[in-house]
């Protein structure tokens, strides 16, 4: 491969797919000057530990991947961190930030996605989404202090946090407005298997009800007032409704989004020389033939470098990105892991018992295994995600999960 | 070359075990089985791959 040795590669996002693309970049051979634009102060650093590891007690954790030395000393990278960028203009080959102008011949955009809010709240404290380093502290700090405890939405972020404030032995309430959790994630039968975890585990899980409004006092969190009228006594309200793509800054650029930067199967948006990666990239998965935005972590690494491969690659050499889905979260003692895709013609319980909060559930769309949802079976799940890389019949699936429990029965 | 394992950071979330299950395996107590701890030249992008989808950087590669 001929890599371009000169010009600007410029890097918009400083989280993982942004640090994997540049990293990519150098280890290909670029020599050309590398820019990497990131909105928060901090270095690049690792987000699934914030809603874990970093909400223990007596947790410092620092998940900064790579210190400024390496980046600036090894990887010859200029980091601009603190610059949020505000436009990209294709004519002039510029992206615009707040505190400048940065030209590029080529560009990845990486720039994540937003935690939902709760109308209303901006400014009362007590109130937080979890998505940056910072917003774990202070997470953190509400629960050293012994809040009580309010989850809105029953996803996986929230699930974490829930699960963290019970460990402390802290009350934890969780609203849901959906009748059943993680519907969209797993499906309305796993969604309930999974949220039962919540039950077993001393959480108050309300679930078809809305939140009403938030009762502050001097301009901080007292409760939370729900669309039937009860009202949960609250010091830490956790906001985890999903997340949208950070794409308002690409308003005027004329890139095409559609929930996300539409990107073909390489990863390259609808403009020239720009390829975007990880949440923010809405891609054409050809494994499956279908778009998808991930906000997976694995699925960020990889596109990362693959978005920078593809814009060094010669014309006519890029090299597909397909991958099968896969994401985990950790609850209470349970470790949830999901590989595929969740929208299924069936779901069938094929080791393990929903009863006791260990199984391997398949999902079957037309003759074909889709997915597959493990608790706490991690011996198993990876089998399952190269099963669904070959495009495995749910016919040889079903085979293979016998084999599988008829091994592991004579353990 | 050789494949290192820091122990003190797997977690076990099994993503080597789905890019190179010739030699990796999570076990049934969720820990991560190194199958075999050196590789041919013409496993590198295999094992490289898996050295790189690691979320916590617990796998490295040995030259030699």
């Amino acid at each position: 491969m001929s890599t371009p040795t000169a010009g600007s590669l410029v890097v918009v996002g400083a989280s993982l797919a942004g640090l994997r693309a540049v990293e990519s970049a150098r280890k290909d051979g670029f020599e050309g000057r590398i820019t990497l634009i990131g909105a928060e102060e901090h270095l690049p650093y690792d987000r699934p530990p914030l809603s874990k590891a970093a909400l223990e007690t007596g947790s410092d954790v620092d998940t900064t991947f790579r210190s400024h030395e390496t980046l600036t000393n090894d990887l010859h990278v200029d980091v601009r961190l603190g610059a949020s960028a505000t436009a990209l203009n294709p004519v002039d080959h510029t992206i615009e930030t707040d505190s400048g102008s940065v030209p590029y011949d080529l560009a990845v955009l990486a720039t994540g996605s937003t935690a939902r809010t709760l109308p209303g709240t901006a400014g009362v404290s007590g109130i937080h989404t979890l998505r940056t380093v910072d917003d774990a502290r202070a997470v953190k700090a509400a629960l050293d202090a012994g809040a009580r405890t309010v989850v809105i939405g029953a996803g996986f972020i929230g699930s974490e946090v829930a699960s963290g404030a019970r460990r402390r032995g802290l009350p934890v309430t969780i609203v849901e407005a959906m009748d059943v959790p993680l519907v969209r994630a797993v499906g309305v039968d796993m969604g309930r298997a999974c949220s039962d975890l919540h039950l077993r585990n001393g959480v108050d899980l309300r679930c078809g009800v809305s939140v009403a409004r938030v009762d502050t006092d001097g301009g901080r969190v007292r409760g939370v007032v729900l669309s039937d009228g009860s009202v949960i006594p609250a010091d830490l309200v956790i906001v985890g409704i999903g997340a949208d793509p950070a794409t308002g800054w690409l308003a005027s650029s004329g890139i095409e989004i559609d929930n996300g930067i539409v990107c073909d199967q390489y990863m390259m948006s609808s403009l020239p020389g720009v390829a975007a990666a990880g949440d923010v990239a809405r891609w054409h998965n050809a494994l499956f033939d279908t778009p998808m935005r991930l906000e997976h972590w694995t699925s960020a690494a990889e596109q990362g470098a693959a978005a920078t491969r593809n814009l060094l690659a010669e014309p006519g050499a890029p090299t597909p990105y397909t991958t099968v889905p896969y994401f985990w979260s950790d609850w209470y003692d349970t470790r949830i892991q999901f590989v595929g895709v969740p929208a299924a013609d069936e779901t069938r319980i094929v080791s393990g018992d929903t009863d006791d909060g260990r199984f391997v559930a398949l999902y079957r769309q037309g003759d074909r295994l889709a997915g597959a949802l493990a608790l706490n079976h991690q011996s198993h799940i990876m089998k399952y995600r190269n099963l669904i890389s070959k495009s495995c019949t749910w016919a040889d699936a079903l085979e293979f999960a016998a084999s599988r429990n008829t091994a592991v029965s004579r353990l | 070359m050789k494949i290192v394992l820091d122990r003190t950071k797997c977690t076990g979330l099994g993503i080597c075990e789905s890019m190179a299950p010739d030699f990796f395996e999570i076990d049934d107590s969720g820990a991560l089985d190194l199958l075999h701890d050196t590789a041919d030249e013409s496993r590198r992008d295999e094992i490289e791959a898996a050295v790189a989808s690691c979320p916590t950087e617990a796998l490295s590669i040995v030259e030699g």
